[in-house]
């Protein structure tokens, strides 16, 4: 599997999957048994130090220093990532005002909220601008406002050319931010793609829905010859279309033909939480 | 423009952590608390206290008792405040650990080694200041109401015992707070240190008191020893892997005597004989330095015991060999020798000594198992000198008392020995790829086959010919 820059990928799996574990072998702070992994072309294995100058991670639990000031936080990571000082200084800056923050940042941090924290956290991620983030949970305890935030925030990184993963049970969230998802159960990769390619892959092809302004008595076989009519009813039928976007003008061109009074035509929506359910199902089999 | 730069390695990333923790630490007022205590107001109180005695015991003319306490209390207060080190140092990586805000470290750019270096140093250094702070107070209330001033020797070697027995401190707890995954497991632990350095601060004491200030240098370079070993023990098990991996400190058994059992057994699954031509030679294999270490510990025992015969010597009345054949033989029956029962008593006695020196052993890193084992050979040189000393030829004694056993019980010691160094060994330096439990595991495995294979064996043989063989020879050399 390979994210390049630019690109977001989002690991979904059950607790316990791995995912976790992934992104600490990715922060080589966790040797993997087998296999290799690059990180911004550095070697978790042979090249750690590497490894871990290269990433910006956002851990599972942010642990923060509970009496040092919001300020004082992001001024020891970025000496620790070894920013010199008046950059560093100016990025801690640019990023608490980027995240609302700076009113914030010469408080003790033990009296931030959940939220504010979650923000820290994510700042000290990106304080040393790394090509690869790493974001476990970005938006977990966030109110909405907050979460918009972060999740705008991740948009620019992709656009800043930054490859980023993110692990989240937030099916939405991936679906929004990801160009792949990689679903793991149990330390392995049990399905992966583009979010649409996905549900092709484990849903089938897309289910569109035809409603009539009249009865459609007789329509599902008149039409059989183009689609196949999955279900139907008074006034409603719904169809699997493989490639919709040749079958559909063709199906609308004949029943316009036919004065059948066409109301609308659907797609009707697959969710990502239906994928993952899938491929969850699919793989216990 | 991407700011990222990739730090160099270097004690300057160690101190930005270094100096963080500090900051954290001093506004922690369950540290700052005693710090202050123990540097203001106790170094005060034992200048009262030093003030009152010297007045006391001068009324009753013993004006000794407040020349060697002036210098004992010197110590005390040196120490006191370096006790908080001790918390500090536990807590460490635990405690961060407990609080999650160890990952983030740990996934940043700094080495194993400057991590270890940056907490170290921070535990290290308040209490450090603090107890050189509380030296001068109480130094200067002393010239202030006594006049006293301490020699420049004495002086230099409280201010080096005080550091290093604050770093031992250090070291030794920052290496439990490596290894464990609780902070209440870290306490529990630190009785390791704790009880060592109450004895050995009851020794300081002793000699505080007996103003034999030249032990004093005995004890830092000791001390100074120990604090490396811990030092590259500490940097040598500091694994992030295993600072993130361990959730719980559990006992488990069956998977240790799993551990046991395969590394014992090796190849040589239900075949003694292929286990004695594989295991055996593999496991003497690994213990080729330990086995020249005990070879040079068992010659420098003997050495003392040839050089301390001089000092402590034996009255001639009592090295005596004129006596008959006979009644050399009846004497040596009264000892049980001649018999089988004889034989079965040395052979526990000598499996009681390996065993205890193995367990010594084994919390000492070794070095307590080594002079157990030293002991004997250390013995047998102090009797070779009296025979020396005595004009007689040493040689005969050792070819009459010692050498038909000795050529099997020597050789059994100094295999234990190494095998026990190996034990001690593992805890301070554990294989590549192998955790400290596991690493134990396995030289407690080798233990096992050089005690069971070689050295029991060895034994055996050693008490019957120590029965049955040495007394003959000695009747016939000795005997008239």
């Amino acid at each position: 599997m390979t994210v390049s820059a630019g690109q977001v990928l989002a690991l979904l799996g059950p607790n316990g999957a791995g995912k976790t574990t992934t992104i600490r072998m990715l922060t080589a702070v966790l040797k993997p048994t087998r296999g290799t992994a690059l990180v911004a072309g550095y070697d978790v294995v042979r090249q750690p130090d590497q490894v871990r100058g290269s990433v910006g991670v956002l851990t599972e639990n942010h642990g923060l220093y509970l009496r040092s000031s919001g300020a004082e936080y992001l001024d020891f990571f970025g000496d620790l990532y070894g920013i010199p000082a008046p950059r560093r200084r100016r990025r801690i800056g640019e990023l608490l005002e980027r995240f609302g923050m700076a009113e914030a940042a010469p408080r003790r941090i033990g009296e931030y909220s959940k939220g504010m924290r979650q923000k820290l956290a994510i700042i000290r991620a990106m304080l040393h601008d790394p090509p690869v983030l790493l974001l476990d949970e970005p938006t977990s305890a966030m109110d909405p406002q907050s979460a918009k935030l972060v999740r705008d925030a991740i948009v620019d990184l992709r656009t800043d050319r930054r490859a980023v993963i993110i692990c989240t049970h937030n099916l939405a969230e991936a679906e929004m931010l990801a160009d792949t998802i990689a679903i793991i159960r149990k330390g392995r990769i049990i399905a992966s793609g583009p979010p649409e390619s996905l549900k092709d892959q484990l849903l089938g092809p897309a289910l569109m829905e035809l409603r009539l302004a009249g009865p459609s008595n007789g329509l599902a076989e008149s039409i059989a010859d183009l689609v196949t009519v999955l279900e139907s009813g008074d006034g409603w039928l719904r169809y699997s279309a493989r490639r919709p976007q040749e079958t559909n003008p063709r199906l609308l061109n004949r029943l316009g033909r036919s004065d059948v009074p066409v109301l609308t035509l659907t797609e009707v929506p697959r969710s990502l939480e239906s994928v993952y359910l899938r491929a969850v199902e699919e793989d216990e089999r | 423009m991407a700011v990222f730069t990739l730090p160099r390695p270097s004690l300057s990333r160690a101190l930005v952590i270094t100096r963080r923790e500090i900051r954290d630490g001093l506004r922690d007022w369950r540290i700052i608390a005693p710090i202050l205590v123990l540097t203001l107001f106790f170094p005060a109180l034992m200048n009262f206290t030093a003030a009152r005695l010297m007045a006391f015991v001068t009324d009753y003319g013993a004006p000794v008792i407040g020349d060697r306490l002036i210098p004992f209390l010197l110590m005390i207060v040196g120490f006191f405040p370096t006790s908080v080190s001790l918390v500090i140092a536990l807590e460490s990586f635990v405690g961060e650990k407990e609080r999650h805000s160890l990952e983030p470290l740990l996934s940043s750019p700094l080495t194993d080694l400057q991590l270890y270096i940056g907490k170290t140093i921070a535990a290290s250094l308040p209490p450090l200041v603090a107890a050189y702070l509380g030296i001068v107070v109480y130094l200067t209330g002393l010239y202030i109401a006594l006049r006293w001033v301490p020699t420049f020797q004495l002086l230099l070697q409280i201010v080096l015992l005080t550091t290093v027995q604050a770093t031992v401190m250090v070291s030794g707890a920052v290496v439990i707070s490596t290894q464990t995954t609780s902070v209440r497991a870290a306490n529990l632990l630190a009785s390791f240190i704790i009880v060592p350095m109450a004895l050995l601060v009851q020794g300081e004491s002793v000699v505080m008191f007996w103003a034999r200030y030249d032990v004093l240098w005995v004890i830092i370079i000791g001390l100074v020893f120990v604090n490396v070993v811990l030092v590259r023990m500490g940097a040598r098990l500091f694994n992030r892997e295993e600072l993130l991996g361990h959730e719980l400190d559990e006992i488990n058994l069956r998977a240790a005597w799993r551990v046991v059992r395969r590394e014992f057994v090796g190849d040589a699954a239900g075949s003694p004989v292929r286990w004695y031509r594989r295991e055996i030679p593999r496991a003497l294999g690994r213990l080729r330095w330990p086995v020249a270490m005990m070879v040079l510990a068992v010659a420098a025992g003997f050495g003392l015991g040839v050089r301390y015969a001089a000092v402590f010597q034996l009255p001639p009345s009592l090295i005596d060999f004129r006596i008959s054949a006979a009644g050399l033989r009846e004497q040596l029956e009264q000892f049980g020798l001649f018999s089988v029962s004889g034989a079965g008593r040395v052979f526990f006695q000598n499996v009681r000594a390996v065993l205890i020196a193995a367990a010594l052993g084994t919390f000492t890193i070794g070095v307590l198992g080594i002079v157990v084992l030293m002991l004997p050979m250390a013995l047998v040189g102090y009797f070779m000198g009296q025979m020396s000393l005595a004009g007689l030829d040493p040689l005969l004694f050792f070819t009459a008392f010692i050498l038909p056993h000795g050529l099997l019980e020597v050789p059994a010691v100094i295999l234990v020995g190494a095998a026990t160094i190996r034990l001690g060994a593992s805890l301070l330096a554990p294989p590549p790829g192998k955790t400290v439990g596991d690493g134990w595991l396995t030289a407690l495995a080798d233990w096992l086959k050089v005690f069971l294979g070689l050295v029991l064996p060895l034994l055996v043989g050693a008490a019957f010919l120590e029965v049955y063989v040495t007394p003959n020879v000695l009747i016939a050399l000795l005997g008239r």
